[in-house]
């Protein structure tokens, strides 16, 4: 059998989804932002809850995510997504709510705000993607930067005694009551990129049966900031993030797992 | 055992040239064409088509989500 006899309309079984839009995403090649806008749009999809839907994006990266994501979105103030999220939801209870938030928001400036937004319990879902490092601005060291990494704040790799260590917020907010599902994966590859899904589509059913706050960090990388090719960049986070963030669910159904 | 044939289409345009999608491939399918789209991205193609399986594995991992999927039971 011939390739052309296969490539018709009834044999299709993956395309983007309508949900993004035809704009070219600004991101470097192979940077893990592309999947993490896709799977999302792909979850509301499936759920069918496009109408219902309402998006907060970021500064940083992403900020342009209202050009990719083609459901009603708005963008917030520097780290202040989960503020207006929350107003949001408070005005409109009935609707989902996501923000999607780069680590230099979420976990630098925006600190105050997620921590006080997961300690309320809002009803949204916040997409958290860590690469530890600040991408837009041009590779500066964030509070997730790993020890002994090298930015262009840090020339000679993070030093803990006078930078401090890597921020692991989302154990931090694992542990405030309000927050009823937090989850950190990644989209490097197909297994990750399906359990990424899973989770996210429990987090939005989470919004539809009010159970409050759920989290999802997603490990990406970072390959022009960590001045690598993509899958170079691959293999670095999984041997030197992994270790420091390890994958899978901290707290499912508002209980924290025990680590075995 | 029933056998399935796969075939991905890239919009070469579309295509950043990360290759990402080259490890993720078990079958070996994909690699990356010596010409260069109208950004200068050297894009990914079928080298080997008869060993396709559809997997959508190349698919999913794109993060421009480049890559459209077919496969059909034979």
């Amino acid at each position: 059998m011939e390739v052309i006899d296969i490539i018709k309309p009834e044999n299709q079984v993956f395309s983007k989804t309508c949900l993004m839009t035809d704009a070219t995403l600004s991101y470097c090649p192979g940077c893990g932002h592309g999947t993490a806008h896709n799977l999302v749009m792909e979850v509301i999809d499936e759920l069918g809850i496009v109408e219902d839907t309402i998006g907060v994006a970021p500064v940083g990266c992403s900020v342009l995510a209202y050009d990719f994501m083609n459901v009603d979105i708005t963008q917030a103030a520097h780290g202040r997504a989960p503020a207006l999220a929350t107003a949001i939801s408070r005005t409109w209870p009935n609707k989902y709510i996501f923000t999607y938030q780069g680590d230099g928001d979420l976990a630098a400036i925006g600190t105050a705000e997620t921590i006080h937004a997961c300690n309320r319990g809002e009803n949204i879902v916040i997409i958290f993607v860590n690469n530890g490092i600040y991408g837009m601005t041009g590779g500066q060291m964030a509070p997730t930067t790993l020890p002994g990494m090298r930015t262009s704040t840090s020339p000679h790799g993070r030093e803990i005694e006078t930078m401090g260590s890597p921020l692991k917020i989302t154990e931090l907010i694992a542990n405030l009551p309000g927050t009823y599902y937090v989850t950190r994966q990644s989209v490097h590859t197909h297994k990750h990129v399906r359990k990424a899904k899973k989770a996210i589509k429990n987090a939005f059913n989470n919004t539809r049966l009010k159970k409050g706050l759920s989290f999802i960090e997603i490990v990406s990388n970072c390959n022009s900031g960590w001045k690598m090719n993509p899958n170079e960049s691959n293999n670095w986070m999984e041997e030197n993030m992994f270790p420091y963030f390890p994958l899978g669910d901290i707290k499912v159904k508002g209980k924290l797992k025990q680590k075995s | 055992m029933a056998k399935v044939k796969g075939a991905i289409v890239v919009d070469t345009e579309t295509c950043k040239g990360c290759e990402v999608c080259i490890p993720v491939c078990e079958e070996k399918v994909i690699s990356m064409s010596t010409e260069v789209n109208r950004k200068g991205y050297h894009y990914a193609y079928m080298s080997n088509p008869d060993v396709c399986t559809g997997c959508t594995n190349c698919a999913i991992v794109c993060p421009d989500r480049a890559i459209t999927v077919y496969r059909i039971k034979i």
